[in-house]
C-alpha cells in the first residue's frame, strides 16, 4: 500500500466514519441488476481494497435508511470511490440507487470500514465471488493490476447466467467465470458450481483466499478451498446477509 | 448532524409504529436469520465441545455439554442487532445465563475475552455479562442451534452488537484489563451499543 496517493492537507477531518455528502460524478449499467456509482467525496481518504463505506438515506420527515456497500474501486481513484449496487426488489436503499438517483445528485455516505476483509498485498491470493459478491474482490484484481501486476492474483467468479456478469468486459485472463444455470450460447468455459479442478490449480503453498457471496456459496466454496490444502486462517469470507 | 435531505426518497420498507421504537438507528428489520461469519464454519461434536471460565477467576470452571444441561435453562426472548444493520425482532434463544457460570468461578478481574472454536473472540466488560444480559445458548426458536449460526452453543448478549454474542463459544477468560477482540481490532467498536450506534471505532 506504499504506493497510494499522499493525502493533501485537510480542510476538515479525515477520520473514516464522519458522514460527508458525495456527489453522483457517473452511473453505468453494469448489468440488469446491477449498476455502478461513481462518487465524489469531499473529504475522500484512501481505503483498502475490500473495505466498505454506509450509505444513508433521509426522507423529507427524517426517516432514514442506512446500508453498508463494498467499494469497488481502486485507492488510486483519489477524491472517488465506485459502489456497485445490485437492485433488490423489496429494498429501500438499492431500489433508490437504481430508480431515482441521476448523475449530479448528492447522497450520504461514511467510510471506509473494517480491516479484516481487506486486501493488502498479500500473494498469492485466491479470489472466490459468487454473483454481486464479486465487487470488493474487483476492487482487490483492480489495485493488484494497477501497483503488483506480477504477483499472483485470480478470481473464480460463479455466475448463473451471462447477464448477471458484472464488469464483463475487465475480466482478463486472471479471471475465470462459471454459469451454474445458463452459459451463454457458444460457451466452451467451465460450467456448474464452482469444483476442486476449478480451484486446484490455483492454489500453492501459501495461498491467501478471499470468499464472497452469499453464505451457501461461501459455506461451499470454502470446503473446496480446506480441501486443496489452503490454511483455515488464510481463508477470508465475507457473507451477505439480505442488504436492501 | 444537518439537515441533508436525499432527493426523491420517501423510504419504503418503513416499520410499524409499534415495531419502530424497538429499532436501534440504522436498523431495518430483517425476518430471516442471515448468517454473517469472518472465516470457515467450524464443526464442533458436542462430545467434544466444552465451556470454560479460565483467567482471573477463584476457580476456573469447565462444562461438557451434558454438564451444562444440567444447570438451571432459561427461555431468552429478544429482539438482536447486526452491525450489518439487519435486526431480528421477537427470537428466542435458551441457555443458561452466565450469571450462573460467573458464579461458580468468581470472577476477580471486570473484563472478559469470550473465545471461540475457530479462533474468534470478542470482548467484554464484566458488566455487560452480569444481571441477566448474557447467556450461554444451544437453542434458536425452540430448536438445536444451527451450526451456521454458532451450534453448538454461543453467546448471546442482546443489548450489544450481534458480533458480540460469540458463536461456536468455548470460554470466557476473565482479565483485570480491556483487549480488543476480532472485530474490536479489525475497525469495530469496542463495546457496539445498538442504541448509541457504536458501529466503528470512530463512533
Amino acid at each position: 500500500m506504499d504506493r497510494l496517493t499522499p493525502v493533501p492537507p485537510a480542510v476538515e477531518q479525515r477520520a473514516p466514519g464522519r458522514w460527508q455528502i458525495a456527489t453522483v460524478n457517473e452511473i453505468r449499467t453494469e448489468t440488469p441488476r446491477t449498476k455502478t456509482f461513481r462518487l465524489e467525496l469531499p473529504m475522500w481518504m484512501p481505503h483498502v481494497p475490500g473495505q466498505h463505506y454506509d450509505v444513508r438515506l433521509t426522507a423529507p420527515d427524517g426517516y432514514r435508511a442506512q446500508r453498508s456497500y463494498s467499494v469497488a474501486s481502486t485507492p488510486l481513484d483519489e477524491g472517488e470511490i465506485e459502489l456497485t449496487i445490485d437492485r433488490l426488489d423489496d429494498g429501500e436503499v438499492s431500489t433508490y440507487f437504481h430508480d431515482v438517483v441521476v448523475e449530479g445528485d448528492r447522497v450520504e455516505v461514511r467510510g471506509p470500514f473494517a480491516s479484516y476483509f481487506v486486501w493488502r498485498g498479500e500473494a498469492p491470493a485466491l479470489l472466490v465471488g459468487g454473483g454481486s459478491g464479486v465487487v470488493p474482490l474487483m476492487a482487490m484484481l483492480r489495485h493488484r493490476r494497477r501497483t503488483m501486476p506480477e504477483a499472483r492474483m485470480e478470481l473464480v467468479y460463479s455466475v448463473r447466467s451471462a447477464d448477471e456478469v458484472i464488469y464483463a468486459s475487465e475480466l482478463g485472463a486472471d479471471a475465470e467465470v462459471t454459469y451454474t444455470r445458463e452459459p451463454p450460447p457458444g460457451w466452451d468455459g467451465h460450467v456448474g458450481r464452482i469444483d476442486a479442478e476449478l480451484v486446484a490449480g490455483r492454489v500453492e503453498p501459501g495461498t491467501t483466499a478471499f470468499v464472497c457471496g452469499s453464505n451457501g456459496f461461501v459455506e461451499s466454496a470454502t470446503r473446496l478451498l480446506l480441501a486443496a490444502g489452503i490454511e483455515p486462517g488464510r481463508i477470508r469470507t465475507e457473507r451477505f446477509g439480505p442488504t436492501g | 448532524m444537518n439537515d441533508f435531505v436525499s432527493r426523491g426518497f420517501s423510504g419504503s420498507r418503513r416499520q410499524p409504529e409499534d415495531l419502530r421504537e424497538r429499532l436501534p438507528p440504522g436498523q431495518y428489520s430483517e425476518r430471516g436469520f442471515p448468517v454473517l461469519t469472518a472465516g470457515p464454519t467450524p464443526d464442533v461434536p458436542t462430545s467434544e465441545w466444552r465451556l470454560r471460565i479460565d483467567g482471573m477467576v477463584a476457580e476456573e470452571c469447565e462444562w461438557s455439554w451434558s454438564e451444562l444441561h444440567e444447570l438451571e435453562f432459561e427461555e431468552v426472548p429478544c429482539d438482536i442487532h447486526c452491525v450489518t444493520k439487519w435486526s431480528k425482532l421477537g427470537t428466542s434463544f435458551g441457555g443458561v445465563s452466565v450469571d450462573v457460570l460467573l458464579e461458580a468461578a468468581e470472577p476477580v478481574g471486570a473484563y472478559a475475552t469470550a473465545y471461540s472454536y475457530g479462533g474468534y473472540t470478542t470482548n467484554l466488560a464484566l458488566e455487560d455479562l452480569t444481571d441477566g444480559k448474557a447467556w450461554v445458548v444451544t437453542e434458536h426458536e425452540g430448536e438445536p442451534l444451527a451450526r451456521e449460526h454458532g451450534g453448538p452453543a454461543r453467546l448471546l448478549v442482546p443489548h450489544l452488537y450481534f458480533w458480540k454474542s460469540a458463536k461456536w463459544v468455548g470460554g470466557l477468560r476473565v482479565m483485570d484489563h480491556d483487549e480488543p477482540g476480532f472485530w474490536e481490532a479489525n475497525g469495530y467498536h469496542n463495546r457496539g451499543d445498538p442504541w448509541k450506534e457504536e458501529r466503528y471505532w470512530t463512533d
